[in-house]
């Protein structure tokens, strides 16, 4: 029995949101379609000689990291500051803000500093959710747990359509992410988002980081064989395998791993000719994909990172400005 | 003490007397006569009496004669106050989350005259002076009775036996390191001989903490979706498993806590069907609860073991009805708002649940249609008696005067803020329930009583 006064994460959160970038869950293809028109606006900025345009004048950005992460941080920064908003930091991961005290007396410590919106990211799943529910401020997850990392799955998306420019053009394309799926909250967003608009998805890797009740929903295939999820694909995404994996009995060896899931030029001719190769970083190179390949004209890793201040300012812009 | 529908014929002297006594025999209890009272239990349905009790004692049906203290029930079903094998008082050590006195005054207010708390707190009770202490602090307060669990293993560290005989001396009923399976099925073996020769149960926290692994939720559907580390349902069958074949070995009498899966059921099912001297108790939350609860990202809903899917909630309910289930067990394991308020990951296990317990089984699966009222009473009353080898609660005369006077028809919504628990939160807030504890009674004095109930 659940009282009705209490928001389902998916029930409820119809008005969270509208406010929010908790997870991609309840976008439609229509607003992912004017977020990418928007980050096209964005781009246009960034080939600016003076990249800076008045948009968020007047408005507060917290960026609230309780776990590590130069590149995410910096690129939101980047995506504020370029709009003229005030930029807050706080690394509160290594600072004494939250040792020993709960989640929620630091955030309304934090608070009380009275930013419009908070860039979180943090080790537990949920966590963006909790927050957004404390504060009165927008709330965009910068990547919780394993769960959702919904900014990086956009300038992916983002990344994927300026090479395929028509926007329908998802229907009918694979998008295949090989690697350590349990732990990517990379590539739960990348899911959520490639299927609502239209891809399939194939996901790869050995059955201990890619547990069956992950391929239960529509558009979803699921292989442990990497040349069955690269047949025909138009994007490969490896993910970063953590070297900790085989301490945890997940792998017996990072040679066995290599060799039976590394995402490599030969592998990649079973891919369609011009399928991108994709990273989000940071990357274990050799590891989870061959140097050479990450190296090729195929890969778009650093357009995936340079992407991300535009598309992050869309983002930022739409939820403190605009409407969805 | 609030007043609620009774009136007392000598008020002043009720409220002098119950101030400060103990439960003991030899206090003066006052002769207490409880009008219109519907009469309820094992034995059945009596109708409307005025019932007499006397020393702490029930003394007769319409007895007559002086009455110190006079309440009217009004018609409200009146039964033996129920029984909870498991919770947790967190005294000694961690009084910020509970201490006696909100413990037990919480006890009587979900209508529970009798309380076995758990030895996981700090420092852990594996000493006969904790336990002595806990008895005759908790008698001295007039709430629900403690009976206190001892730890099996020194400092639930699982590598040695507590003092089995000077704790049971000293007053405990059971012996558990629940919160802390036990690892080693050595010192489970000996912890069943031993306690078995000294007539005590032993309870188990069945998980194998090695595949239990960091889980903080059901592993499954949602767990994957949610990317929350999930806790396998077969973590639980496999040390249940353990858990009963140590039980057959050596036939002592073990109740397995929280049993929480549809595999775990049938584990123990097994047994039973064998002839095996296991019990086993379900929680209220576990009966009401399925891991989708965690789409809304609250740490309130984060226990152990874990909320499982709606199969397992059908199989528990199911496990109800076939008399597969012994006891239902609380688990109220109130920590404070701030530990709640920490992330998914960090937030400690256990929820807050015995001032709600009753309702919410009687709304839920009794209104709901699942059980009779008869089994859910057996499950609160002569199923934790016959766990722990106690005698069944009956309204008999000569039993003991602890009794609960049961609102079955007010509906009132579950408000936290109204707790007498230091735990003011719940997974049921807003929720409307009915079977309402009005007022409980511990050996023959108000232990609770409901403030503005009835007409007053």
């Amino acid at each position: 029995m659940l009282p009705d006064s209490m928001p389902l994460a998916d029930g409820a959160a119809p008005r969270a949101r509208r406010r929010h970038l908790l997870d991609l869950g309840g976008w439609s293809r229509t607003e992912v379609s004017a977020l990418f028109d928007t980050s096209d606006v964005m781009a246009q900025v960034m080939q600016r000689t003076i990249k800076k345009v008045p948009a968020l004048q007047g408005f507060t950005v917290g960026t609230l990291f309780f776990e590590d992460s130069t590149r995410t941080r910096l690129s939101f920064e980047r995506a504020a500051r370029a709009q003229s908003a005030d930029v807050i930091g706080f690394a509160a991961g290594g600072s004494s803000l939250s040792k020993g005290e709960s989640l929620k007396d630091t955030l309304l410590t934090i608070d009380a500093m009275q930013a419009d919106l908070y860039v979180v990211r943090h080790h537990a799943a949920g966590a963006a959710h909790q927050i957004a529910r404390w504060t009165d401020a927008l709330v965009v997850n910068a990547g919780d747990g394993r769960r959702a990392h919904p900014t990086q799955a956009l300038l992916d998306a983002y990344t994927f359509r300026q090479h395929f420019p028509d926007f329908d053009g998802f229907e009918g394309k694979r998008l295949s992410i090989v690697g350590d799926v349990e732990h990517s909250r990379v590539a739960r967003s990348n899911i959520a988002l490639w299927t609502l608009l239209g891809a399939e998805v194939a996901l790869c890797g050995p059955r201990t980081l890619l547990p069956a009740p992950l391929g239960e929903r529509p558009g979803l295939t699921l292989t442990h064989r990497v040349e069955e999820a690269l047949e025909g694909a138009h994007a490969v995404m490896a993910l970063r395998l953590q070297t900790e994996r085989m301490a945890k009995g997940l792998l017996p060896s990072l040679a066995e791993y290599r060799q039976r899931y590394q995402v490599t030029t030969e592998r990649m001719r079973l891919a369609h000719p011009d399928a991108l190769v994709m990273h989000p970083g940071p990357m274990n190179r050799d590891v989870e994909l061959e140097g050479v390949l990450a190296d090729s004209p195929r890969s778009v890793i650093e357009q995936q990172v340079a992407n991300g201040v535009p598309v992050r300012m869309a983002v930022l812009y739409t939820l403190l400005v605009g409407s969805r | 003490m609030p007043t609620g529908p009774y009136s007392r014929s000598d008020g002043d002297a009720f409220v002098r007397s119950s101030a400060s006594l103990p439960h003991g025999a030899e206090a003066p209890i006052p002769r207490t006569v409880l009008r219109r009272a519907h009469l309820l239990d094992a034995r059945g349905d009596h109708g409307v009496h005025d019932l007499w009790l006397s020393g702490g004692r029930i003394e007769a049906l319409d007895a007559g004669g002086e009455a110190e203290v006079e309440l009217d029930a009004n018609g409200l079903l009146v039964t033996p106050a129920f029984i909870d094998p498991h919770v947790h008082l967190r005294t000694p050590g961690q009084e910020e989350k509970e201490d006696l006195a909100s413990g037990l005054a919480a006890a009587a207010a979900g209508g529970y005259g009798t309380v076995v708390s758990m030895a996981n707190t700090d420092p852990v009770v594996d000493d006969p002076a904790i336990v002595s202490d806990l008895c005759e602090r908790s008698a001295r307060l007039g709430l629900a009775r403690l009976r206190p669990a001892a730890a099996l293993s020194l400092g639930l560290r699982g590598e040695r036996l507590s003092d089995y005989a000077a704790l049971r001396a000293a007053g405990a009923v059971m012996v558990t390191d629940d919160g802390v399976p036990v690892v080693d099925s050595h010192l489970q073996r000996r912890a069943c001989e031993y306690a078995f020769e000294l007539g005590l149960v032993v309870q188990t926290h069945s998980e194998d903490p090695s595949l239990r692994a960091d889980g903080v939720m059901h592993e499954g559907r949602v767990s994957q979706a949610l990317g929350l580390p999930g806790n396998p349902a077969e973590a639980e069958a496999i040390m249940v498993f353990r858990d009963c074949e140590i039980a057959q070995l050596t036939g002592a009498r073990v109740h397995i806590a929280h049993v929480s899966s549809e595999r775990g059921l049938r584990v123990v099912e097994w047994f039973k069907e064998q002839g095996v001297n296991v019990t086993c108790e379900v929680t209220p939350h576990h009966l009401t609860l399925t891991d989708t609860v965690w789409e809304r990202f609250d740490p309130v809903f984060k226990v152990a073991p874990p909320l499982r899917t709606a199969r397992d909630v059908a199989a528990l309910k199911d496990a109800l009805r076939r008399g597969l289930v012994d006891c239902i067990g609380s688990d109220h394991a109130p920590h404070t708002r701030a530990e709640k308020d920490r992330d998914l990951l960090a937030a400690p296990f256990g929820l807050p649940n015995i001032e709600v317990a009753f309702a919410l089984l009687y709304t839920e699966l009794v209104l709901g249609g699942e059980i009779t009222l008869t089994t859910l009473l057996d499950l609160v009353q002569g199923g934790p008696a016959r766990v722990m080898g106690w005698p069944e609660p009956t309204l008999e005369p000569g039993a003991p005067a602890d009794i609960v006077l049961l609102d079955l028809d007010s509906e009132r919504p579950v408000d936290p803020a109204t707790f007498l628990s230091k735990a003011r939160f719940s997974p049921w807030e807003g929720s409307v329930l009915r079977g309402w504890p009005a007022a409980t009674l511990v050996a023959g004095r108000i232990a609770f009583s409901r403030p503005s109930e009835g007409p007053g």
